[in-house]
């Protein structure tokens, strides 16, 4: 194990989020086996204190959380020298086989993570705690993915040993190489092209039909799930090599550095703040017709497909104003 | 008219109204706390400052250096083989270096002496780093007397004070022309200390190592980028053992922490009840806490990153020197040069605000959740 | 109006000493009248003052208050009913706010800050402009004759004045209801009066008012609509 500073942090992050959860998650479940609404006794009452336990545990782990995934990736590049050929977090990422999977894993917990927020802030908006069920059996689902996260992550750490032959990014990202990083950047931007647009198009499509008429909440949140895969591909097959201008630099985790201007952060913050509020406007679809809901939910859920589609949009603002000004035509 | 974010500037004025009526506790809370921040702070901005000195001189260091080895030991190596190794394949330029330590008694500590290869230096003159001036207490113009080899005095004259841009590459340096470094050191004609390689395409260099070991199996290539891995992963190795020992620190001001949080004095939890009683609810009062802790945790975590920044940058980080440089007693006084950057503050926010942070959560949801008919009960 | 339907309230369930302060209480509290609950100490008044004001929860029973003001939440509108005993404290705390006023046996000021801020507090979660609210507070603090005292530390009052503080902050979010827990223990004889003649003024202008008190000045008062008396948790008279 490399005992860089950044590592520590990362690992001390991720052992807090996961106690805090696995607390969370035990509050839960005594909730959801004593739960009795109509009930006025002091074990109710009781639950009902813990609920605010709760919802102090888990936004504050969520947010280190949320933190831990962009420290993770930068912990990752700020190692790339110390591993002979890699040249970035791509590199680093591949010294051993759990470096891209806990990666995936963090994506992972922020998008459940997001949904369950946006479920608990449905749920205080009700007056009759309306989704007490279904927030603490997904928080209880959210645990065991936690877990899983920490141990891939403590896993690719502390595994960590310097000097390993690594890939870099130049060959990982690569063409003619097999894997399925590959794949992505083997995409043909010929294909990629038209499809992302077409995606961007009947996202916006979608949201503009829930928006009006109120259905379609599902194909929406569908949608959106597929505008985030569709756009991480095609940034990795074309649009990056548009901001490197360079045309055959496929790695998606330079765009984070000063050298292209910190562009990575707007593109990947836009696209999993997207994701989630995509998927919350599904999330919460099936309790519109609640009673105690009835009032709230719509103006909610409206707010989540408008900033959906303002992040959509943002996404494919800033990737076309860079495509305009790169250099590089494919 | 009721703006979404008047309820948290509402709170927020109370809160800091709240942290200085009871200015005593809360000053000693937070002076723990950036003692914390400051010490971590310092570890880690002064590895980050060494380990970019590190590089910038690896910068100016040649791609591939090749040493001849005899009996396991680095020995003068035959300039002529530059000659042969110029013409393995991708190779650009292959030039001799000639350079040497020379211990000087009075300070105790080594000096790198070396042949200038790019201006030419008269003889009996010197070049001489920051450091050598200020220990050896001379100025452009003075003379300096080194033993040569026999133990006889020989007299140079310091032309030029190399520039202070950064310290820790030039500061224990003395250029000379070689025919001076020949005759101090009384190194042959025909060997060099090492011959520097350039290659035209820096991916060669692995294939071209390869080549020159086989051609000459005493050689010893050594390539710049392993030189930096091994510099980095040294120095990481030392600051995160630093910061492991430093855990027990950070453990014990998470038990501080905790103890703050949960020893919430009678008139603390007297507040919490009257607040709950005249219409504050659970999330208003946890709010609260959440400013009164974020208040805390900002004022100490930007004044610890001040003191350790001053600390390190203009007081050339006195308390690690020690644990954390190891080399040269040469640079007592050398500055670094001043560098922050968002991973390091992101990194000392995880190791810091987070602990404190996590160790209040749960006695601060316990107090916000007293019951609003406490305080008629009393 | 208030209206209470065999409400219960017992602490410590299922210990070994359960006690139930409430037993089955079934009570109407008619609007703009003064309405005073006697009963000696640990009648259950108190708890019953917090069972009707949001503070706690009923074991059992049914609670439910008429004609609510308006801006309470977003589901109610101004004159809707609500049935209080299952909401959660979010919400109880919502409908409280803008409901009741609390005046409290001890006053329950906040030591260490100023009168002014002591009566603007109730006011802050509610997300309601600094400026407008302080002028409110200013405005009910010389109503009650306290305008010289404004920035004064609360510590400094004497019991009459500390009171009023604790009136003008009950009043700060214009509730439809004033309860007083025991208004006048800490009073003599004149400032009681004071006192009453003061609900007597809150009850012409239209509020609510619910006091417990075994004070004759105030069951005894002419102003009083109603006197309920509570022994063991249970109304034993109405007169």
């Amino acid at each position: 194990m490399i005992q860089h500073p950044g590592i520590l942090a990362l690992l001390l992050a991720s052992f807090l989020v996961s106690l805090l959860l696995v607390g969370a998650g035990w509050q839960g479940l005594r909730i959801l086996h004593g739960w009795d609404l109509k009930s006025g006794s002091e074990g109710q009452l009781d639950l009902e204190r813990r609920t605010y336990l709760v919802s102090t545990l888990v936004p504050f782990a969520l947010v280190i959380h949320f933190l831990s995934l962009f420290l993770f990736i930068f912990t990752a590049d700020n190692l790339h020298t110390q591993f002979v050929g890699a040249m970035c977090a791509a590199g680093s990422l591949a010294v051993n086989p759990f470096g891209y999977p806990a990666l995936l894993a963090n994506i992972a917990v922020c998008l459940v993570a997001g949904m369950w927020l946006i479920l608990h802030r449905a749920d205080t908006q009700g007056y009759d705690y309306p989704l007490i069920r279904p927030k603490y059996t997904l928080l209880l689902g959210l645990v065991p993915l936690v877990l899983l996260e920490t141990w891939l992550q403590t896993r690719y750490l502390t595994g960590l040993k310097a000097d390993v032959m690594t890939s870099c990014c130049g060959s990982l990202f690569g063409h003619g190489r097999q894997g399925f990083a590959a794949e992505l950047a083997g995409l043909p931007p010929r294909t990629m092209q038209p499809a992302f647009w077409a995606t961007f198009m009947l996202l916006g499509l979608a949201g503009l039909v829930f928006l009006r008429s109120r259905k379609g909440a599902r194909l929406f949140a569908l949608l959106s799930l597929g505008f985030l895969l569709m756009a991480v591909a095609s940034l990795i097959s074309f649009f990056c090599l548009y901001i490197y201008a360079l045309p055959s630099h496929h790695c998606p985790f330079c765009l984070l550095q000063r050298e292209y201007g910190f562009v990575g952060y707007p593109l990947y913050g836009s696209l999993l703040g997207g994701g989630i509020t995509g998927l919350g406007v599904g999330a919460l679809a099936p309790f519109r017709t609640r009673k105690s809901l009835v009032v709230t939910l719509p103006g909610l859920q409206a707010k989540l497909a408008w900033t959906t589609l303002a992040l959509a949009a943002l996404f494919t603002l800033v990737v076309g104003i860079w495509m305009a000004m790169s250099p590089l035509r494919l | 008219m009721r703006a979404p974010t008047q309820r948290y500037r509402n709170i927020l004025d109370f809160a800091l109204s709240s942290l200085l009526r009871r200015k005593g506790r809360n000053l000693s809370l937070t002076g723990v706390y950036t003692l914390v921040v400051f010490v971590l702070a310092s570890l880690i901005f002064f590895v980050q400052a060494l380990k970019r000195e590190a590089r910038e001189l690896l910068v100016q260091a040649p791609d591939m250096v090749v040493q001849r080895l005899v009996a396991g030991r680095h020995d003068p190596i035959l300039a002529a083989q530059a000659e042969a190794i110029r013409s393995i394949r991708g190779v650009l330029e292959v030039r001799p270096r000639l350079w040497g330590y020379y211990y000087d008694p009075a300070f105790g500590g080594n000096l790198t002496v070396m042949a200038n290869e790019h201006e030419p230096i008269a003889a009996d003159a010197v070049w001489i780093g920051q450091g050598v001036a200020r220990n050896m207490r001379v100025n452009e113009g003075d003379l300096i007397s080194l033993r040569a080899y026999d133990g006889l005095p020989m007299l140079f004259l310091v032309q030029k004070i190399l520039p202070t841009e950064s310290e820790l590459v030039s500061s224990d340096l003395v250029l000379m022309a070689p025919r001076d470094v020949r005759s101090l050191f009384h190194f042959p004609e025909g060997l060099a200390t090492d011959l520097a390689i350039t290659a035209g395409n820096p991916r060669e260099l692995p294939t071209i190592a390869a080549k020159i070991v086989e051609r000459f199996p005493d050689a010893r290539p050594i390539l710049k980028a392993e030189l930096l891995r091994t510099y980095e992963a040294v120095f990481d190795w030392r600051g995160g053992l630093m910061v492991v020992v430093l855990g027990s620190a950070l453990l014990s001001f998470v038990i501080f922490a905790w103890d703050k949080a949960t020893g919430l004095s009678a008139e603390e939890r007297r507040e919490i009840g009257i607040l709950k009683s005249i219409g504050w609810e659970s999330s208003d009062v946890l709010l609260l806490k959440f400013w009164e802790g974020t208040v805390v945790s900002l004022t100490a975590f930007l004044s610890g990153i001040l003191l350790a920044y001053v600390h390190v940058f203009f007081f050339s980080a006195r308390l690690f020197e020690h644990a954390l440089k190891g080399w040269s007693v040469l640079f007592p006084r050398y500055r670094l040069l001043p560098a922050l950057d968002g991973y390091q503050l992101t990194v000392l926010f995880f190791l810091t605000v987070l602990p404190y942070t996590a160790a209040t959560l749960v006695p601060i949801w316990r107090a916000a959740t007293v019951d609003p008919d406490a305080a008629m009960r009393t | 109006m208030i209206e209470l339907v065999q409400v219960v309230k017992t602490f410590q369930a299922g210990l070994a000493t359960p006690f139930t302060a409430v037993d089955g209480v079934s009570l109407s509290i008619p609007e703009a009248q003064i309405t005073v609950l006697k009963g000696p100490s640990g009648s259950g008044k108190t708890t019953l003052l917090t069972l009707i004001g949001c503070m706690a929860r009923p074991t059992s029973g049914r609670i439910h208050l008429h004609r609510l003001p308006g801006n309470v939440l977003p589901q109610l509108q101004a004159g809707d009913s609500v049935e209080i005993t299952s909401l959660p404290e979010r919400f109880l705390t919502a409908i409280r706010r803008r409901t009741f006023g609390f005046i409290f046996q001890q006053f329950n000021l906040i030591r260490g800050i100023s009168v002014l801020e002591n009566v603007m507090l109730p006011a802050y979660p509610t997300g309601e402009d600094h400026r407008s609210v302080e002028a409110r507070a200013v405005q009910r603090l010389e109503s009650l004759g306290l305008g010289r005292h404004l920035r004064a530390s609360v510590e400094r009052l004497s019991g009459g004045e500390a009171q009023r503080v604790a009136i003008a902050r009950a009043l700060i979010n214009d509730p439809t209801v004033l309860i007083a827990d025991e208004p006048t223990a800490h009073l003599d004889s004149r400032l009681s009066e004071d006192f009453m003649a003061l609900m007597g003024q809150f009850k012409a202008a239209g509020k609510t008012l619910l006091i417990t008190s075994h004070d004759p000045i105030v069951h005894g008062s002419p102003l009083a609509d109603r006197v309920v008396e509570l022994r063991d948790g249970q109304i034993v008279a109405e007169p």
